[in-house]
């Protein structure tokens, strides 16, 4: 879902026109939702509001059937990645019939912009003397623990269905790890650190299928590949670290190999 | 002086890939690129009610009928074999007799009358049609018909495919459901469904909706429709306890599968940031499905554009169309090449007169 400048005032979910409730702040506005963020029970508790406003083309009976679907969906896959320790932010409260879904608000950047401000500076050839192979280890570090999510979220019978570095935060890590490095390279250590933690689970489904779990790595590897061209090398490593959270991943691997050979290309017949 | 002078530059198209036999002939101004229709002839193969169009009888039919058509599209247009500057035909994708027994018609032509082929994407001629007729500059294009399900958009010359049909497409649900009902293929089993769902409307059965991203699928939901065809036939009751009719049937399916259209289509001009939408191939026609588009276009501040059955229905003129604009730029295929084939992306076609 790539956000867009709003083209006319929306109006607001009626939860967020009490009195009672903080002045919500348009995050992001996708084709069928809009994200807020405001708080839930104090003011001093942030958190995301995700708003599926009706749609006047569908009949009102499909409509208002969809849409309930797909928040209570959306609740029940972040509701079990919460109990199996898969890091997704925690619903806070949901109303399904008025459209929207409250969680927890979580702080940081995507995990697209942190690893574009590590690339930022490097030189544009692929080629990268040995010397320089220690200095990423932050950035290894990174895609261990996107595999490490991944892995997690795999494991509890859940698919993401959007996964992207779009699609993942980092939480910075209370202090920050940083410390004691100063200069450009500690912001660019700050830069790829972080808890790594799964959002928009919009186009989630439950599913044990390896199939539908290698087309989800197949997602996230050619996302990866599209955005990250420079780091696409290091995808291994999430691969790598994917095997090591998740026990039943080598015939996950497996499978992903026949995903890539069929790409998404179908041939058409008439 | 000299630009005045030129002359206009003229292309005859043969489209046969299903049902529809059509040949078409275009203008093109020499000056201002403007296309002009100068004749559209089409003869549509009908089968009797209850039964779909099979590739051996079409083609037959497209075998028995060419001369004619062709001859009438000359006539119609005025114009003279000699003043032609190509003959186009479709390569594909489509069934395999029909297209074969039209494009060796148009070799025939080709060869007669000693002009240069030029073989067309089927999906490109939609595409060029549309943008041609309604004049939208660079909108997401929805192509929906009996053989494809497409939301494409252009960029880097090509037309990209961004989300599709991952089974049957939306017109061959909806045909099948015609011949479930029973219902006459005369004109086209999706306009005579689309009368009877305007009777309809009490109701809305409940159907599947299969949406994946920006993909969909419609095989389960023809199963689902034919289920409570039966349901209907015995007697059985829908949501309200009340009877339900064909009408009713047809209504439910039509806002589904409609439905899923619309938001497949609203999340790929979200992700190119467009606020156009086209929308070409047989089910375009369907007013129903031009009225959920223009409401959903409306709200992201833009507009909907569409065409007729002239335009939207298979048609000798968009590939008359298309093919002009390729050969301008060059292009032609050698009779040794001048092959059809049943599968052939939209995005194969290297897309060389657009910028």
């Amino acid at each position: 879902m790539a956000t867009h400048a709003p083209p006319v005032e929306f109006a607001l979910p009626q939860v967020l026109t009490y009195p009672a409730s903080t002045p919500p702040f348009l995050v992001a506005q996708g084709a069928e939702g809009r994200l807020y963020k405001t708080t839930h029970i104090t003011s001093s508790r942030p958190c995301a509001l995700k708003y599926r406003p009706s749609k006047s083309y569908r009949h009102p009976i499909l409509d208002a059937r969809l849409t309930k679907a797909r928040i209570q969906a959306e609740a029940k896959v972040l509701d079990r990645c919460c109990r199996e320790g898969v890091p997704v932010p925690a619903v806070y409260a949901l109303d399904a019939g008025g459209g929207w879904l409250m969680m927890e608000w979580v702080d940081g950047v995507p995990v697209r912009q942190g690893i574009n401000v590590w690339l930022g500076e490097r030189p544009e050839d692929d080629a990268v003397p040995d010397a320089e192979v220690a200095d990423e280890t932050p950035l290894v570090d990174l895609m261990n623990r996107i595999g490490e999510a991944v892995g997690a979220l795999h494991r509890t019978g859940v698919i993401h269905g959007d996964l992207t570095t779009s699609n993942m935060m980092l939480r910075p890590w209370a202090g920050g790890q940083s410390n004691g490095v100063s200069g450009e390279d500690g912001e660019k250590k700050k830069a790829v650190g972080g808890d790594v933690i799964l959002i928009d689970f919009g186009l989630a489904t439950q599913s044990v299928a390896d199939e539908d779990r290698a087309v989800d790595l197949y997602v996230l590897e050619r996302a990866f590949a599209s955005t990250h061209p420079r780091a696409e090398r290091l995808f291994t490593h999430v691969l790598e670290a994917y095997k090591q959270a998740y026990k039943k991943a080598p015939s996950v691997i497996h499978k992903l190999e026949d995903v890539r050979m069929r790409g998404r290309k179908k041939s058409m017949l008439g | 002086m000299d630009t005045t002078k030129k002359k206009r530059r003229i292309a005859l198209g043969c489209e046969g890939s299903a049902n529809k036999l059509g040949i078409g002939i275009i203008a093109h101004d020499p000056v201002t690129n403007e296309p002009t229709v100068l004749s559209n002839v089409r003869h549509t193969f009908v089968s009797p009610p209850g039964t779909g169009f099979l590739p051996k009888d079409t083609a037959q039919h497209h075998r028995a009928f060419f001369v004619r058509v062709a001859k009438q599209a000359l006539a119609n247009a005025g114009v003279r074999p000699s003043e032609l500057d190509c003959i186009c035909y479709t390569r594909g994708p489509g069934m395999g007799a029909p297209l074969t027994s039209v494009a060796v018609a148009a070799r025939t032509l080709a060869l007669l009358w000693g002009k240069e082929l030029v073989g067309v994407n089927h999906c490109v001629g939609h595409i060029e049609m549309g943008r041609a007729i309604t004049g939208a500059a660079n909108p997401v294009v929805l192509y929906v018909s009996g053989g494809n399900t497409q939301v494409i958009a252009y960029a880097e010359q090509r037309y990209r495919i961004f989300g599709e049909a991952l089974d049957i497409a939306v017109g061959n649900c909806l045909d099948r459901f015609a011949r479930t009902l029973e219902i006459s293929n005369d004109p086209a089993p999706g306009y005579n469904i689309e009368q009877l769902a305007k009777k309809g409307g009490r109701v809305l059965l409940d159907l599947p909706y299969a949406v994946k991203g920006m993909d969909c699928s419609f095989s389960g939901i023809l199963t689902r429709a034919d289920e409570l065809a039966a349901v209907m036939k015995a007697g059985g009751r829908g949501p309200d306890g009340e009877t339900f009719t064909q009408a009713d049937l047809c209504f439910s399916l039509q806002e589904t599968v409609f439905a899923m259209l619309v938001e497949i289509t609203e999340r790929a001009m979200a992700h190119v940031g467009s606020n156009q939408v086209l929308i070409v191939g047989g089910v375009g026609c369907n007013e129903r499905l031009q009225e959920m588009m223009g409401a959903m276009a409306a709200e992201r501040g833009g507009s909907v554009y569409a065409t007729d059955e002239r335009f939207c229905i298979d048609n000798g003129i968009m590939i008359a169309h298309a093919g002009l604009l390729a050969y301008e730029t060059g292009f032609k295929t050698l009779l040794e090449e001048s092959t059809c084939t049943q599968r052939f992306r939209t995005d194969e076609v290297f897309v060389k007169w657009r910028k």
